[in-house]
């Protein structure tokens, strides 16, 4: 039976259709799949790592393998990283943040209390504020709810968003570019007005107001479609690029793509 | 030639109170982390770390030692949440200033180059530049583009942890990546380097390796050797991260008590009673690479 998460993967490999010669970075295993996916069906002009330092044109597996299994056809340590794909706009990153909002501002920093003292302490902010500013970014949440699509702000704007307010006048705003939202529920862009977050297809037996329930701010409807299923090749790829099934733990209970099957 | 071969307690004695350290390497990776248990066996304190934080941050704040943290993450990789690093954090225990990856670097460039500052966009448009009161210059070409001033991360000293060096300090280092070690030797008006491996005179042994001479070794005030100085943090290509010590370390942050409680099994009395009690320099050697 096709898994959600395989409905996700699919879904979030489109995010990577058409964007020529950049780094794909998928972080987590449902965007690294969908990354390694859209490689090896309909954009094979992208570039990735082994997750590592080396740029591999055969996507690496999830999970255990042999260390020299992956042939390097090129070679991009963290130590170029910034010179060669995140400052120069030569990449599309898909991420998991810990919140986002109206605004698609996100946060991996810190929850509650102050910054000098916070409530929870997450990992800080990473390469967020320079993603953000400088190339393509994407998100995939495997648990759509409020405490992830907050209402108001984040707690701590890690990533730049289209908040006319947070922008510091004369700054150079022209790389920030948020692209797709996938969750397990639906997938959204930043195509309403000013920026605002659209849903633009539903997971099959997922209706607009479920997903307007699971969220903390107003979503505009877009043409709303179905997710589409993943196809048998795709599902073929899926498997051989997830061979412990990594992506089964992903999502809550692994549901099935369709409800009406569960 | 200057001999700039050293003891780890006399490179952290020429270390004093409310010093600015850097620390090399990244998250789990490249760690020096004798010279971390050094420090932790020692009366250093209320230092400022900046650092691509791993196990040194959280071993660090967790023993008092850290007045100032500059970061963009601290992460044990497979465990993301560095858990002594957070216990601190969420004490209110340490002053912060919280910048993105690619700024840090930029920091220690502007450092290494005697710049107060470079410029950037990263940064706008986030809670940096607020946080960590981060000013603004305008570009005076034209468009008059307003830009983040990323402080220099100007360093007191760097420990660095390198794969081989000579005792002048021509320096060795491999691995899939180097991460900003370059930088950070740059940035530190003194750097002190453990290796894997000393050799009297490279040009003797290793010439035809050159290339992995990632910094010059104008760049390097002291070399001590310490095989197996890495753990429990990955030296690639010699050794994996020990993710087996890093979940033992993991998990006593849950442990009542504190760090008092727990530190002798992750810092020892001595660094060859540490070594011993994990199975010894073999044991390390034998961690297999990370699959990431």
């Amino acid at each position: 039976m096709v898994t959600l998460a395989e409905l996700c993967i699919v879904a979030c490999s489109e995010a990577f259709r058409g964007n020529g010669e950049v780094i794909a970075t998928g972080v987590g295993p449902v965007p690294r799949l969908a990354a390694s996916l859209a490689k090896l069906t309909h954009s094979p002009e992208l570039m990735m790592t082994d997750g590592e330092a080396y740029l591999v044109e055969d996507p690496v597996p999830l999970g255990p393998r042999g260390y020299d299994d992956r042939k390097a056809a090129g070679h991009l340590p963290f130590s170029r990283f910034f010179d060669s794909a995140v400052w120069t706009g030569r990449r599309h990153a898909m991420v998991t943040p810990t919140q986002i909002d109206r605004f698609g501002q996100i946060n991996l920093s810190q929850l509650g209390g102050t910054h000098k003292h916070p409530k929870t302490q997450m990992l800080g902010v990473r390469g967020f504020p320079g993603n953000t500013i400088y190339h393509p970014n994407s998100f995939f949440f495997p648990a759509h709810g409020p405490r992830v699509f907050v209402e108001g702000e984040v707690d701590m704007v890690s990533g730049v968003g289209y908040n006319p307010a947070k922008r510091i006048a004369g700054g150079n705003y022209t790389g920030v570019d948020l692209r797709l939202i996938v969750t397990n529920l639906c997938v959204m862009d930043f195509g309403g007005r000013g920026n605002a977050v659209r849903v633009v297809s539903l997971h099959p037996g997922v209706t607009f107001d479920e997903v307007q329930a699971a969220t903390g701010f107003a979503l505009e409807k877009g043409e709303l479609a179905e997710t589409a299923m993943p196809t048998d090749e795709q599902l073929a790829i899926i498997n051989r690029l997830d061979p412990h099934n990594i992506r089964g733990s992903v999502i809550k209970d692994n549901p099935p793509a369709k409800r009406s099957a569960a | 030639m200057l001999d700039k071969r050293m003891t780890p307690a006399e490179i952290v004695g020429e270390l004093r109170d409310g010093m600015t350290l850097g620390i090399g390497g990244w998250g789990p990776r490249r760690k020096p982390m004798a010279l971390v248990r050094e420090i932790l066996r020692s009366d250093l304190k209320d230092l400022t770390i900046a650092a691509y934080g791993g196990a040194d941050v959280g071993m660090l704040c967790a023993a008092g030692k850290v007045k100032k943290l500059v970061f963009a993450f601290v992460s044990l990789d497979a465990i993301p949440l560095e858990p002594w690093f957070r216990k601190a954090r969420e004490a209110g225990q340490i002053e912060v200033l919280e910048v993105d990856e690619g700024m840090f670097q930029w920091g220690l460039k502007a450092a290494a180059f005697g710049l107060p500052f470079l410029p950037t966009r990263v940064g706008l448009g986030t809670d940096l530049a607020e946080l960590g009161d981060l000013k603004t210059v305008q570009s005076p070409y034209e468009g008059g583009e307003t830009l983040i001033a990323m402080p220099a991360l100007k360093l007191d000293a760097a420990l660095l942890h390198v794969n081989r060096s000579d005792w002048r300090g021509n320096v060795q280092l491999f691995g899939a990546d180097v991460y900003y070690d370059e930088w950070f030797a740059k940035a530190a008006a003194k750097t002190y380097v453990s290796c894997e491996e000393l050799v009297d005179k490279m040009e003797d042994h290793y010439p035809e390796q050159a290339q992995a001479n990632v910094f010059e070794r104008c760049f390097v005030s002291g070399v001590v050797e310490i095989a197996g100085g890495a753990h429990p943090s990955s030296m690639p290509p010699l050794y994996g991260p020990d993710m087996k010590a890093f979940k033992a370390y993991a998990d006593s942050a849950r442990e009542p008590g504190n760090w008092a409680k727990v530190s002798d099994r992750f810092v020892g009395a001595d660094e060859a009673s540490y070594l011993a009690s994990i199975g010894g320099k073999e044991a390390v050697m034998q961690t297999p690479l990370a699959i990431y």
